[in-house]
């Protein structure tokens, strides 16, 4: 069963991965520390399907993509808060790490609950709770990279100018 | 007719833009370092697509060069392997990339610059639309030589005023993100304005351009005028028009003045923590830092050693002074400057990123604590997670160095 993994507000980079451990471009190394510091038993607990819950500002600061990597690598599904930063939002976006934003839906889950997420559905299910929540629908632009699997496979086979 | 973010966006497309339009824009120039080049490389290599043009790349190794890691090598090895194979001329170990980028003529007004680097928005300061992004986006720019914007909204700052003996850009800059909150400007660029900007150096617009991510900015812009032209004089050889902004609509306007404005220091674990000196004065400091792309440039240098000259710092306590670039770390070596600095005990290492990254040239241990010139004290990142990290000016920095605490830079002779 999938859990949450709960943050609060201005989750920055730095706390994500830290840049003493991200002198690598392998995923499973970044995974290895994700959360290394703020939340240690993340990386050896976090399984296949889990998603992440956060409040405002998720993933502040740096640009380096290593954060977004790392977490998807650890086998998160989607990442779910009540804003993110707007680097942080491209490049999970890019590499196919769904992101949806619902204000205040860090108020309504607690960690370690379990959930059931359906992307193609669109819905975010709490199974203790038994309350379901509508994912939002991204723009168009941004539909068509989640839909690609992020934007490398997209320009595979498309223009940039095609796509707007 | 707009903000000077709409002005550039206008201009480039060839038709009037609005905040809130999504646009396919080229891109004048890409700048990367060794941190993000790598994941960019293998972002290209999975498009399968040749770079459009290897004359946009500017590359420069900054975040730990010289690698004090094997894997930093190894990341090295590959950019050089990548430079080399793609003929890319624009390549830099000379400094802090985003003083690089600035002073070898990358950066003018109404240019449109993407970085892989969050602090890419250091570019505004001369009227350029530089915007942070991660790896994939920066691939997607160096096969298409262009990239997808949202075109942001802005706040104004409306700045005036006269700074107050010993207070300066650095402050203003902690006053303004502690006014805004770390994500109080996220999506929409900040424009910094007024009489007080006018008559700042570029060294100073480049201090404010600089954290405007801290508040969660997409760009830092400032109007080009004369001293804008006198900088880029002979180091940018392309044509470039002016840019400010005409009839704009700000999303918010924040009115400052400076006169009243006391010397501040923000304290763990966040930016938008900021508290005047005296609240804070006396704190005991092991790590002095003085450097990067916020604060480590030639009047930088100047003031923090007229404070410094002639007195030691503390024998258990170290300070290291990293100059932001070769042509700042030459200028302030020809000036006498770094002499005063290791005659008072500090360290001059290499230009780079240095400390503000906890990669290399020193890092924190468990418990200790460091005063800096840097912009962001987020934990962990100058080394160990249980140091601390403040920021101020580097007239704080250096009278706190003689002290091994914090002190209010006015007692300073």
């Amino acid at each position: 069963m999938a859990r949450i993994w709960k943050f609060g507000d201005d989750v920055n980079t730095d706390e994500i991965i830290p840049g003493r451990f991200n002198v690598t471009t392998d995923p499973k190394e970044l995974a290895a520390h994700c959360f290394f510091e703020v939340r240690p038993e993340f990386s050896k607990e976090a399984k296949e399907g889990d998603i992440i819950i956060a409040g405002k500002n998720f993933g502040m600061g740096s640009s380096r993509e290593h954060a977004p990597i790392s977490i998807k690598a650890a086998g998160i599904k989607a990442v779910i808060a009540s804003s993110f930063a707007r680097i942080f939002f491209r490049n999970g976006i890019n590499i196919g790490l769904p992101l949806y934003i619902i204000e205040g839906i860090e108020n309504e889950v607690e960690d370690g609950e379990t959930v059931e997420l359906n992307l193609d559905k669109g819905l975010l299910f709490l199974t203790e709770k038994k309350k379901e929540f509508k994912l939002p629908s991204f723009p168009p632009f941004v539909e068509k990279i989640i839909k690609a699997g992020g934007v490398v496979e997209l320009l595979k086979r498309y223009e940039l100018d095609e796509l707007i | 007719m707009g903000t000077i973010a709409e002005e550039i966006f206008s201009r480039k497309i060839g038709r009037p833009v609005e905040a809130g339009e999504m646009v396919v824009c080229d891109v004048d120039y890409i700048m990367s370092h060794d941190s993000t080049t790598p994941l960019a490389i293998e972002a290209l290599n999975k498009m399968g697509k040749p770079i459009f043009d290897p004359n946009k790349l500017v590359i420069h190794l900054d975040h730990f060069y010289p690698a004090p890691t094997i894997n930093g090598a190894i990341l090295h090895q590959r950019i050089n392997k990548f430079v080399v194979e793609n003929q890319i001329k624009n390549f830099f170990k000379q400094g802090v990339c985003h003083q690089v980028t600035i002073e070898k003529g990358f950066v003018y007004p109404g240019g449109i610059v993407v970085g892989a680097d969050s602090h890419t928005c250091t570019y505004g300061a001369l009227g350029c639309f530089g915007t942070g992004m991660g790896s994939t986006d920066i691939a997607v720019s160096y096969a298409t030589g262009k990239n997808w914007f949202l075109v942001p909204k802005t706040i104004r700052f409306e700045l005036y005023g006269s700074f107050p003996k010993r207070v300066y850009a650095k402050d203003l800059i902690l006053h303004l993100v502690s006014k805004v909150g770390a994500g109080g400007a996220t999506y929409m660029a900040c424009e910094f304005g007024g009489e007080l900007v006018d008559r700042m150096s570029i060294s100073e617009r480049i201090t404010l351009a600089n954290m405007a991510v801290e508040m969660g900015g997409k760009a830092g812009l400032i109007k080009s005028d004369k001293k804008t032209e006198e900088f880029l004089k002979d180091r940018v050889k392309l044509k470039w028009e002016h840019i400010a902004p005409k009839n704009p609509k700000y999303e918010k306007v924040i009115e400052v003045d400076v006169s009243k404005l006391t010397p501040l220091v923000a304290y763990p674990h966040r930016v938008d923590q900021v508290k005047p000196i005296e609240e804070v004065e006396g704190t005991p400091i092991d790590c002095f830092f003085l450097g990067t792309c916020t604060n480590g440039r030639l009047d930088d240098l100047k003031i923090a050693a007229e404070i410094i000259k002639g007195k030691k710092i503390p024998p258990d306590r170290r300070f290291v002074v990293t100059p932001a670039s070769n042509e700042i770390l030459e200028a302030a070596e020809r000036e006498g400057i770094l002499k005063i600095f290791r005659d008072a005990g500090a360290v001059v290492c290499n230009p780079g990123c240095s400390l503000c990254i906890g990669r290399h040239q020193g890092v924190l241990a468990p418990g200790e604590k460091a005063l800096t010139s840097m912009n962001r004290n987020f934990i962990g990142r100058m080394g160990s997670p249980e140091a601390e990290i403040y920021l101020a000016s580097p007239a704080t920095v250096a009278i706190s160095a003689v002290n091994g605490a914090i002190t209010d830079p006015r007692r300073a002779k």
